[in-house]
């Protein structure tokens, strides 16, 4: 009873562990529901560098949105007073590359306003990209 | 002198989605009845100069015609680099 104890102690520990060691990595990924929003293509890249949504809005969606770009927009806002530019400039450039980085099936903003879904093909970025 | 003027008038604006050399025609309709030869030459000098400008801006047009005319390309090349880093570094926003 004892040893099943200290052995289940053990056990806990080991796992708390594995958690802690993962709990880096684990803290730099997307929430599950943002991730499964950006594959099923609710949500896209918009130009200006923040999160769209692209079709009807849905309260838990539209705040989910609004959270990661309040977020985002603290980001930028840090970044581009380190860089001496304005938080929109840092925000786009931050969305030329985060429209680039999309994978296919994913949405993005085309320089027309229009959402688009990315393909194997480069996607249809600002002119002023890199 | 009225009406040349006001037919001089008529005539430069409908050239602009016509031809240039009904442009000519405009320009000189437009200076009326005392239009010299010294000044028909002045006026085609005016215009082979601004054939040129149109030829050197036609490139350019697309790019003037943005969402944000105030973001600069040359800015963007200079903070790429660094928003590719906060993109890493914030992974669970982007």
């Amino acid at each position: 009873m004892m040893k099943n104890a200290r052995a289940t102690i053990l056990a806990a520990a080991v796992s708390a562990a594995a958690i802690v060691s993962f709990a880096v990595p684990a803290l730099a990924q997307r929430d599950p529901a943002y991730a499964a929003a950006r594959a099923n293509g609710t949500v896209g890249e918009r130009v200006d560098g923040y999160l769209g949504i692209v079709g009807d809005a849905t309260p838990a969606l539209q705040s989910m949105v609004n959270d990661i770009n309040i977020k985002r927009r603290a980001v930028y806002s840090r970044k581009a007073v380190e860089k001496d530019a304005t938080v929109e400039q840092y925000a786009m450039t931050a969305g030329c590359q985060a429209i680039a980085r999309t994978v296919p099936g994913e949405k993005y903003q085309a320089p027309s306003g229009e959402w688009r879904t990315r393909t194997e093909e480069p996607p249809e970025r600002d002119s002023r990209c890199p | 002198m009225t009406d040349q003027k006001l037919t001089g008038n008529r005539a430069g604006a409908t050239s602009l989605t016509v031809t240039r050399g009904n442009r000519a025609v405009g320009h000189v309709m437009r200076h009326g009845v005392r239009v010299t030869i010294r000044n028909a030459g002045v006026v085609m000098i005016g215009l082979s100069a601004l054939s040129g400008c149109i030829n050197v801006a036609a490139p350019e047009e697309p790019i003037v015609i943005e969402l944000n005319i105030n973001i600069r390309q040359e800015v963007i090349y200079r903070l790429a680099e660094d928003a590719a880093n906060t993109i890493d570094e914030n992974a669970d926003i982007f």
